[in-house]
């Protein structure tokens, strides 16, 4: 617990996302347990943990998806779930949402569409969109016809859409070869850059080196939340997968 | 060795799976006491209104086994018809017995025909007195296919939509599409809204083919307004829209929705007016009016061979919209299980 209130410093800048105590249950199993965090403007924030930790409730919590059963989710200032946060930030749900009937365009115009973006200003958004994740050459094919890298691509274009300050990407990377795995690396790490606030879940450990901040969780519970190189320090370990076994309670060690 | 693992496996599997456990066992069951019910029942009395006869005809009639009602000028006697309340009215003109059948459904008539043909043989003692036999509706060439065409044509609208719209939003909540749909500012009114519109246009576009092939090339007997045929079978397939996308929230998979098929569609079959309704016992025909099904084919028969318009049948038409109202309300609430706003 000492580690998380030592944290509670890195928030200088203003918070995007501000959680407070937050409990999910499922019927009697507790997924979230008082998980409190803070993650603050123009971060690259990772959350970092093994299948069934409660990573992705938490991004649905964050998001207004699903309403905690205790505590406070405040996002950008709102108290959530709100309807109206919704086009306030970009979704990338685990598993690719596409309309496998339809092609790539028609799939971008529809949640274009859904974000109020209409005439010329859709056309220009879902290219700009479309290049950022190099579709361009791709958008009438039906996806159906599309590999799963290129599917992934394509639910990334989407939550680009709207050109959200906030992103929230579930597992952006999960199923993905190396090779692209990199390049969506450097266009979230561009973003960052350019002023977008991050929120994206993990659970390969070599990928939570690019974020500024990581959280790990475990059980519900946030263990530790800091720098990847703070956690190492911590932890005196010299890769985020040994201070992860050392800093998450080495409970299965 | 391999193959019993094989059928442990599935028995494990249908163990697990309460519902199509509950389902093999009680759905033919179901449905038997169904069939049970709808052709065990009472015997059909035909009812029968007599203007002016004599009395010991009006005596034979009831002896027949008729349920008869006096009545003192054929205008009365018609204003009952035309509610649905008489089968057949006898009166004599001229010493000749003539005979006014409703007509919209040929089994019904032909009973009711017969009883009088017989009960008047016996009272003219057997003499070749030929009652004059008049139609209100349809006429004497209707056929059964006639009487069931406007149900069947609305049972299909039903059945198809509202299989279509069950496995289609079953499928966007398994594929995720509808979870990544509610992380969108869409409001849950607008969700339904828009596959109301979409699959609307579909639904109108199926009913005017089935409708226009039954009458145009089947040639059904078609008395009213094509219009409002396309009204009655559109509000019809709304419903069953409402309803498929309100219990696909309860399917886990399509099959799921299938099991929906013998629970729903088949009761809605027997109490849509195909099967003489007067034939079950009075308490299990109340069911009827709590099935969407009912009001479509009434309004549906009403339209197609008395030819009502839709003054006739505007109840049918209100109590449509009010059960699709109210199965889109409870698809908006039920939406709350995705998000809970």
């Amino acid at each position: 617990m000492s580690l998380i209130a030592a944290e509670a410093g890195n928030g200088q800048r203003a918070a995007v996302a501000e959680l407070r105590e937050v409990t999910r249950r499922f019927g009697r199993r507790t997924v979230l347990d008082r998980l409190t965090l803070r993650v603050g403007r123009g971060e690259l924030f990772g959350l970092l943990g093994p299948s069934g930790s409660g990573k992705t409730t938490l991004i649905k919590l964050i998001t207004g998806i699903d309403k905690a059963d205790g505590g406070t989710v405040e996002l950008l200032g709102e108290r959530m779930p709100k309807l109206s946060m919704f086009r306030r930030f970009g979704y990338m749900a685990q598993s690719d949402a596409l309309y496998n009937e339809l092609t790539a365009k028609e799939n971008l115009l529809f949640f274009a569409s859904l974000y109020g973006l209409k005439g010329v200003k859709r056309s220009e958004r879902i290219q700009a969109a479309a290049a950022v994740v190099d579709l361009l050459d791709h958008l009438e094919k039906p996806v159906a016809a599309f590999s799963g890298g290129m599917k992934r691509r394509l639910s990334l274009a989407i939550a680009l859409l709207h050109e959200p300050e906030l992103l929230v990407l579930d597992e952006p990377t999960v199923g993905i070869d190396p090779v692209l795995r990199r390049s969506i690396w450097q266009e979230l790490l561009r973003w960052r850059d350019s002023g977008t606030t991050i929120i994206l879940t993990t659970h390969v450990m070599d990928e939570a080196e690019h974020c500024d901040r990581i959280g790990l969780i475990r059980d519900g519970r946030l263990t530790a939340v800091g720098s990847p190189g703070e956690l190492k320090a911590r932890a005196g370990a010299q890769t985020i997968e040994e201070a992860f076994i050392l800093l998450g309670g080495g409970d299965r060690t | 060795m391999r193959t019993r693992a094989l059928a442990v496996r599935i028995i494990r599997q249908f163990i697990r799976d309460k519902r199509t456990l509950a389902l093999l066992f009680a759905a033919p069951l179901l449905v038997l006491t169904l069939v049970h019910f709808v052709f065990n029942g009472q015997t059909v009395k035909p009812h029968i209104g007599t203007v002016q006869v004599p009395a010991p005809l009006t005596e034979r009639l009831e002896q027949a086994g008729a349920d008869v009602r006096s009545f003192d000028t054929a205008e009365q006697a018609e204003a009952e018809m035309r509610k649905g309340k008489l089968d057949a009215i006898v009166s004599v003109r001229g010493g000749v017995p003539s005979i006014l059948l409703e007509g919209s459904d040929p089994s019904v008539s032909k009973a009711a025909l017969l009883a009088i043909q017989q009960t008047v043989q016996s009272v003219a003692g057997g003499a070749g007195v030929q009652p004059a036999v008049s139609y209100m509706y349809g006429k004497e060439s209707l056929t059964s296919f006639d009487s069931f065409g406007p149900v069947l044509i609305g049972f299909f609208s039903f059945f198809f939509v509202f299989l279509l719209a069950g496995v289609a939003f079953l499928r966007e909540r398994t594929t995720g599409t509808l979870e990544r749909l509610l992380a969108t500012p869409i409001r849950r009114t607008e969700l339904v809204a828009g596959y109301l519109s979409g699959f609307g246009l579909f639904a109108l576009l199926q009913a005017a083919l089935i409708a226009w092939f039954a009458v145009d090339v089947l040639g059904l007997y078609m008395e009213g307004s094509i219009w409002l045929v396309l009204l009655v079978n559109l509000l019809l397939t709304m419903t069953a829209l409402t309803l498929g996308t309100l219990l696909s929230s309860f399917a886990g998979n399509e099959f799921q929705i299938i099991q929906f098929i013998p629970v729903v569609i088949v009761p809605q079959f027997f109490f849509s007016g195909l099967f003489n309704l007067d034939a079950m016992e009075p308490w299990l025909q109340n069911v009827s009016y709590v099935m969407p099904l009912y009001y479509g084919a009434d309004a549906l028969r009403g339209i197609m061979i008395r030819g009502e318009g839709l003054g006739d049948i505007w109840a049918d038409v209100l109590v449509l919209l009010g059960f699709s109202a109210a199965f889109a309300l409870l698809n908006v609430l039920a939406l709350k299980k995705q998000r809970p706003i």
